[in-house]
């Protein structure tokens, strides 16, 4: 369990490193492997929970998958709050909704709390345990069903595959 | 060629997007409506503005995606932040608003 933690931060640490640096020369590479393995000594208990297991094939493709999917849906929203700010009568219906989420472990809340401020017209005001109170700029639904379905539901789906 | 077409075709779409921003935060009525427009059509905006620099010069991509990863990770952090402290400092809801699920939970806790 502790070496595959200590894997996975000099792992992660290691390719920050060389997008960072975006080199290939030999110098740069064992500079990085060097400091990587050394903060990884100290921090991997706290960088990671899970370690290595963090990094099943499926998983990789889920989170990479990810990507483009928040990227579509912050798109779509960004024209919607654009239309909303653009139009002589601003038809906005704020109003602040309570949703519940699926997610159990704190690096999941976070990527749903995250996915949804970054989505314009949602935005996560406050966290409670697993209930998220979300300013939303044109309220459809008000109960705690219909906004859990439409706000973090569309999130969860593909969210519940990588991580928990 | 091409990449410095599309560098800038991005550059336009962020300047665009960083103006709607700015036109929100005039428009809307109350902080949390104005913090919509006002972090969000900006994330998008700035995220395409890196992107465009990247694809002008190709060899500043891998970092300009970095700069753009870490705009992604830190904005949603500040935009709660600004949200919350204000919610908690009593900065009331525009009259328009709906409801108040927030409000209805702290009463109903404090009861």
């Amino acid at each position: 369990m502790k070496v595959s933690k200590w894997l996975y931060t000099v792992l992660v640490l290691l390719l920050l490193w060389l997008f960072l640096t975006g080199s290939t020369s030999m110098e740069e590479v064992i500079a990085g492997i060097v400091v990587s393995v050394l903060i990884a000594l100290f921090a991997s208990d706290i960088f990671t929970e899970k370690g290595l297991k963090n990094l099943t094939p499926k998983k990789i493709v889920c989170a990479i998958l990810y990507i483009p999917y928040l990227f579509w849906e912050m798109i779509k929203a960004n024209l919607d709050v654009a239309y909303r700010v653009l139009h002589p009568k601003m038809p906005i219906r704020p109003g602040i909704v309570m949703v519940k989420t699926r997610m159990k472990s704190d690096l999941g809340k976070l990527m749903v709390a995250s996915s949804i401020t970054l989505t314009p017209g949602t935005f996560t005001l406050e966290v409670d345990g697993d209930t998220f109170f979300i300013h939303w700029i044109n309220v459809k639904a008000e109960d705690v069903e219909g906004a859990s379905e439409q706000i973090p539901g569309k999130f969860e789906k593909c969210l519940l595959r990588f991580l928990d | 060629m091409w990449n410095v077409i599309v560098g800038e075709i991005l550059l336009v779409i962020g300047a665009i997007f960083l103006f709607l921003g700015s036109l929100g935060i005039f428009r809307l009525p109350d902080v949390y409506n104005r913090l919509q427009a006002g972090t969000k059509c900006t994330t998008l905006g700035a995220f395409s503005t890196v992107l465009g620099v990247g694809f002008i010069e190709p060899h500043w991509m891998v970092k300009s995606l970095l700069v753009g990863v870490f705009l992604l990770l830190t904005n949603p952090v500040s935009a709660h932040a600004i949200g919350r402290a204000s919610y908690r400092i009593g900065v009331k809801l525009w009259k328009g608003s709906v409801v108040d699920k927030l409000g209805e939970y702290r009463e109903g806790k404090n009861a």
